[in-house]
């Protein structure tokens, strides 16, 4: 993991001694796949373009990892070399007047809303976790809660830059090297490294937001609500115990959110303050999160969750209204920390698909149904409310998306491996789409069939201009793109 | 443009796979442990000189498991040259580096009434200086990545010089130190180095030998004791296991005693 520098390594002929001193085992972020690489962390645009060279003269293959927070092959690249952009981590510039913001990409969504909070602004998107980069959010062209009124947060960037592994920098924003902007931003880090990234950030007047929960009693009452009251709020996401069978198929809870408007929360300034919007690091103040996962891996099993989402949905039942920090009702994922320790040593999956809201209903029971029957229920369910965008990869569709959580243990890997195949079989057929730092086992075939064969041919058209050696590869795109 | 990674199946979270190199696998324990890795479900490079026999034990592996399993690599292991960039080339290809293992050995007994220099220096090349080319590049890797495992097969003889043959004796008994030199400065990063030290295996090199061969083994029995060892992470082990206590006298025996034997 330490940075030597390449030009170095190409000078002084060090290149096997100090490439084998840089080899790192790297995972994904739900410890289900490992792959050593030669890792390098770039500090400037310079530093990226000599990593290019020395692949070229290595014959190796380079990919961008960012937090590595992605749940499949995303960030690896088994023995070539992986750029760490945990370096690049500077906020460049910061307008509190506009609201816009400059920064490398190695920035973390948590370094960001913490620069920015106090005054007043909030990242227009964020991802479920806080420890993701912009680099690698653009890249995955993430979504948050709000995917249904503000889209995904490629449509807040205003400009980048990036490094070509041509060498070349390039300047994109939806006006100048449109056809670029809007695959980059989506295309998994395989036609350039992102070197700088622009973003318009939303005001703020509270530093809390109004939340409203209430229980669904079954999927289909569940999904109606999503669709139906979406439009009245800034946010909204649902939980859904995918344990419950029968009558109760799909039972779950909603929360729907929205900003305080200007005089809304007489505490604002009070409100606004970081020490206000800090996730508190240990429950009844006594005990620490930390080893939390721990206590937790007992239940990480049928048995278990199926009482865990019981009395989850019971505690669920009653409507009540609330208010929150921003950071509490975002971040879920960062509650409890290194939570996907606790699915035990073959670690987790998650299987998202995005399903049109005619189709969803339908597709999902009948996964849900299949699950059961196969006794792998997933042990988490969140649904979201989603529109379509541009950009070129993209995942979402006019619908919901439901994400869905297993445990892979030595002995269910065939089950639900031939499962899994099943499902992408339900979501295809009903005009649904995946999400390719998600899903772990998306063939190549599933791929071309939602984003289509024109997609592709474009996408690696432009792949050829910008990479003709094609030093830039992940096992992600190997795994379904190569 | 970097060469098109052979078509391996590709690794997912439900379809793990372990990434293995064998050094010396055309023929003897070499190719039974590429047989028996691969159905195990490892992904393995193959290292050998002889072209035709390396191609087709990869067709046998490929074939008997119905997909990719085994990619070949003609190489002599006394071409120290050749390491570093073959080195890089098969991690690429194989995606990672989990388990080598370190298989070339030769053995040219000595003609009593000539001199063995060539034979000797060949076996050192390849038994002794082969295991130094493989083995530092990849124990810096391993240390560096805090994971791996090495495993060398060295043998009973190298534990005490003989009448018959010192050339072999000196080039086992030096991978035997290697090994453990190595063990010692990688167990702490996480990294296991196995020594294996088989007695008497039916192997090509046991045709060549001279001298009595008393209680020799099958490969298949000699395999499946190295597997087992590879999977509870042994620093050491004696194939079949009661070499260890011959060699135990053996080795205790007063030199006084030892160089009136014929032994």
């Amino acid at each position: 993991m330490v940075y030597r520098q390449p030009s170095m390594v190409i000078e002084l002929n060090l290149m096997d001694i100090t490439l084998n001193n840089t080899f790192t085992s790297l995972e994904n972020f739900g410890h289900s796949l490992r792959a050593p690489a030669y890792v390098f962390k770039p500090t400037s645009a310079e530093e990226i373009s000599e990593a290019f060279q020395l692949a070229k003269k290595t014959g190796l293959t380079v990919t961008a990892r960012g937090a590595g927070r992605s749940y499949n092959d995303a960030s690896l690249n088994g023995g070539g070399i992986v750029l760490e952009m945990s370096a690049m981590n500077k906020i460049i510039n910061w307008d509190p007047a506009t609201g816009q913001v400059r920064a490398e990409p190695g920035v973390t969504i948590q370094q960001l809303w913490q620069s920015i909070e106090p005054e007043g602004w909030w990242p227009p998107v964020v991802s479920g976790t806080m420890f993701t980069t912009l680099g690698g959010c653009l890249s995955a062209n993430v979504h948050g809660k709000n995917n249904f009124k503000v889209g995904t947060i490629g449509e807040h960037v205003l400009e980048f830059t990036a490094i070509l592994p041509t060498g070349a920098e390039v300047t994109c924003s939806p006006k100048k090297n449109a056809d670029l902007f809007y695959a980059m931003i989506s295309g998994l880090g395989m036609l350039g490294v992102f070197t700088s990234i622009t973003l318009q950030m939303k005001r703020i007047y509270s530093g809390l937001l109004e939340v409203d929960a209430r229980p669904s009693h079954n999927l289909h009452e569940h999904l109606t609500d999503l669709l139906d009251n979406a439009p009245n709020y800034d946010y909204i996401v649902g939980w859904l115990d995918t344990t419950a069978g029968g009558k109760s198929l799909g039972r779950g809870q909603i929360h729907a959110a929205r900003y305080l408007n200007e005089n809304e929360d007489p505490n604002a300034k009070n409100t606004l303050l970081l020490k206000n919007q800090s996730l508190p690091s240990r429950i009844f103040g006594v005990f620490p999160k930390s080893i939390l996962h721990y206590f937790m891996s007992p239940f990480v099993n049928n048995l278990g969750t199926w009482g865990v989402n019981t009395g989850k949905y019971i505690a669920s039942l009653p409507r009540y209204t609330f208010r929150e920090s921003h950071a509490a009702f975002h971040f879920l994922l960062d509650y409890i920390p290194n939570w996907e320790l606790s699915f035990g040593r073959g670690g987790l999956i998650e299987y998202q698909s995005f399903v049109p809201k005619e189709t969803a209903e339908a597709a999902w029971m009948e996964m849900l149904r299949l699950s059961h029957k196969r006794g792998l229920p997933p042990y988490l369910g969140v649904t979201k409310r989603h529109r379509p965008d541009k950009f070129l990869l993209t995942h979402a569709v006019d619908g919901f998306s439901l994400a869905i959580d297993f445990k892979v243990t030595n002995s269910n890997r065939k089950k639900l491996s031939a499962m899994l195949q099943e499902f992408d079989k339900i979501v295809l057929d009903a005009g649904g789409r995946f999400y390719f730092v998600k899903n772990s086992e998306t063939s190549p075939e599933s791929a071309t069939r939602f984003l289509g064969e024109e997609t592709i041919a474009k996408f690696k058209k432009l792949k050829k201009r910008c990479d003709p050696n094609g030093i830039l590869e992940s096992d992600l795109y190997r795994r379904v793109f190569g | 443009m970097p060469p098109q990674r052979p078509l391996l199946p590709f690794a997912t979270p439900l379809q793990p796979r372990l990434c293995g190199l064998i050094i010396g696998a055309s023929s003897g324990m070499g190719a039974v442990l590429a047989h028996l890795l691969a159905r195990e479900g490892y992904t393995l490079a193959l290292i050998a000189r002889r072209a035709d026999l390396l191609n087709t034990l990869c067709d046998e592996i490929n074939q008997t498991n119905g997909q990719t399993r085994a990619l070949p690599y003609v190489h002599d292991v006394s071409n120290y040259d050749e390491v570093p960039d073959l080195l890089r080339r098969i991690v690429s290809d194989l995606g990672g580096l989990d388990t080598v293992i370190f298989a070339a050995g030769v053995n040219y007994p000595p003609d009593p009434a000539k001199d063995n220099f060539d034979g000797d220096r060949q076996m050192l090349e390849v038994n002794l200086i082969g295991a130094f080319a493989w083995l530092n590049p990849i124990a810096a890797m391993f240390q560096s990545a805090k994971r791996g495992q090495i495993v060398g097969i060295s043998s009973v003889a190298g534990d005490r010089g003989r009448v018959g043959n010192p050339g072999y004796n000196t080039s086992k008994a030096g991978l035997t130190i290697y090994l453990e030199a190595l063990r010692n400065r990688l167990t702490r990063h996480g990294v296991n180095v196995l020594t294996v030290k088989p007695g008497f295996v039916k192997t090509e090199m046991l045709k060549a030998a001279v001298g009595p061969m008393p209680f020799a083994i099958p490969v298949e029995k000699a395999t499946a004791d190295i597997y087992k060892a590879m999977r509870a992470r042994k620093q050491q082990i004696y194939t079949p296991w009661f070499w260890r206590w011959i060699m135990f006298i053996i080795r205790n025996i007063p030199s006084v005693i030892f160089r009136r034997m014929n032994f």
